[in-house]
């Protein structure tokens, strides 16, 4: 039987600690950007919209070594947290999270995007003559006629950082516990010709993201995909 | 006319296919094609190795440079890889045991030295004596359960008893490449990367370095081996060859290898 050593007991803790977390932080950040997208007719829409959607098209090689780059003590944000006293973020968790926040965005913006923009303004506008506030609104007629997409966008953004590894690997330096996600350790036991441990991880993620996606769209249709 | 017209058509399509021909030939004999899986860590002293070689022989070589981990995995699923310049000497022999590899073409073509370097000048002292400071927040090391230098550092590390120290400060590359980024980026302030990365005309080329003494840990033998693939191909046999030859040997010198 595959058995899963402490060391593979301490990656899985810490990528589904690292995903639920970007998972949070997407949805708070990610549902007013995705709002503004859809209703703005700014001439910012195009460009905002493209930086969002990036780390679709990029390697996540290319992300993982800019991020390093910006993040180390020569780059932008770099020379900026250490200004502010957090010091530098590679090989950090904080470090992880901030990246992994950029990585995931699209999948969390892009299906919110679409569920606000097909909900259209009728029923807001119902709601607003019967006095209700912008609050009140989003929480009340928003969020429950747009719950598939806040669903997609749950699932996506939490499963696609479970996957991440071209980023971290670029900039996590392989710290137990701090930055050796699950796919990290995979690639590591399968580098070291340890083939036995490489398989118990990676069926298991396997089995995982297969069962996650078939529940999703056993229930709806994708708004992503 | 219409038959005109057809033996207009024969004609050029013979004389396309003797153009073809003349053209395949020619490049046929123009010499044999190599593909060499090289070690991250033996990557620039090769490529500069293999422009003397093609110049020398006229034989085309395709570099691929990885981990030697990687290129295990791949050789064991049929990469057409003709030869591999490994980053130790198991890989070589495992691969020669499982019969991806022909035994007797194993030999010893690098000896690795291990260099504890950081790009700022007057970091790192000519005896190390900056590991006992301990005045940084992270020092850069190779993974050592995938890579020779990185369980070299870990030795080095161990026999100085500064290991368990340090332990917490350690961040590891995937391979030696990896490590040297991290330093080269300035996220780690130093690290222990190979020689040849940051050696150039038998030179430091910058920043500051402490060049470990081989006691320290057990020697790095980097091990080539002609693949199965490469069992017929002349230019990989001329290409081992050519390794152990002085005009190679002297460019792995200004790298800092030793044989």
């Amino acid at each position: 039987m595959m058995s899963l050593g402490t060391e593979d007991g301490v990656a899985i803790l810490l990528t589904l600690k690292l995903a639920g977390l970007v998972t949070v932080l997407l949805l708070i950040v990610g549902t007013p950007l995705a709002w503004w997208l859809a209703h703005t007719r700014s001439a910012w829409k195009g460009p905002v919209g493209a930086v969002v959607a990036l780390p679709l098209v990029l390697p996540p090689t290319v992300l993982g070594f800019y991020m390093l780059l910006a993040m180390g003590p020569a780059g932008p944000v770099g020379r900026m947290t250490q200004a502010l006293g957090f010091g530098l973020l590679p090989f950090t968790f904080t470090g992880l999270v901030i990246a992994s926040l950029l990585y995931s965005l699209p999948f969390v913006v892009q299906p919110l995007q679409a569920a606000f923009a097909s909900l259209g303004n009728a029923p807001l506008e119902a709601a607003a003559t019967l006095r209700a506030g912008p609050v009140d609104r989003f929480f009340t007629v928003v969020l429950p006629l747009t719950r598939p997409g806040f669903l997609t966008a749950t699932v996506l953004g939490f499963t696609h950082t479970v996957g991440e590894f071209g980023v971290v690997l670029m900039m996590g330096g392989n710290i137990p516990g701090q930055t050796r996600v699950i796919s990290v350790q995979i690639y590591d036991h399968v580098e070291a010709m340890e083939y036995a441990r490489a398989h118990g991880l990676a069926a298991a993620m396997v089995i995982f993201s297969f069962l996650v996606l078939a529940l999703l769209y056993r229930r709806q249709r994708p708004a992503l995909l | 006319m219409e038959r005109d017209g057809y033996t207009g058509h024969r004609a050029f399509w013979f004389r396309f296919a003797m153009t073809l021909a003349v053209f395949l030939t020619v490049l046929v004999a123009h010499g044999d094609e190599v593909n060499v899986a090289v070690a991250a860590n033996f990557a620039a002293p090769m490529k500069r190795i293999v422009a003397d070689f093609e110049r020398d022989t006229g034989h085309k070589v395709q570099l691929s440079s990885g981990a030697t981990g990687k290129f295990y995995a791949q050789i064991r699923n049929g990469a057409p890889f003709d030869v591999l310049l490994a980053a130790d000497e198991e890989t070589p022999a495992h691969l020669a045991q499982e019969g991806a590899a022909i035994t007797g073409s194993r030999f010893t073509y690098a000896i690795g030295r291990l260099v504890l370097w950081s790009p700022r000048s007057d970091f790192v002292d000519v005896d190390g004596k900056v590991l006992q400071r301990g005045n940084f927040d992270h020092i850069a090391i190779a993974n050592p359960r995938l890579a020779p230098y990185g369980m070299a550092a870990v030795e080095v590390l161990r026999s100085l008893g500064y290991y368990d120290a340090l332990v917490p400060r350690i961040v590891e590359g995937e391979n030696i490449a990896q490590a040297y980024q991290f330093v080269a980026s300035g996220n780690a302030p130093l690290g222990f990367v190979a020689l040849s990365q940051v050696m150039k005309d038998g030179r430091i080329r910058e920043g500051s370095a402490w060049i470990v003494p081989e006691t320290l840990h057990r020697p790095i033998r980097q091990d080539a081996i002609l693949l199965g693939h490469g069992i017929n191909n002349v230019a990989a046999r001329t290409l081992l060859a050519y390794l152990r030859d002085n005009k190679a040997r002297s460019v792995m010198q200004s790298f800092g290898y030793a044989w």
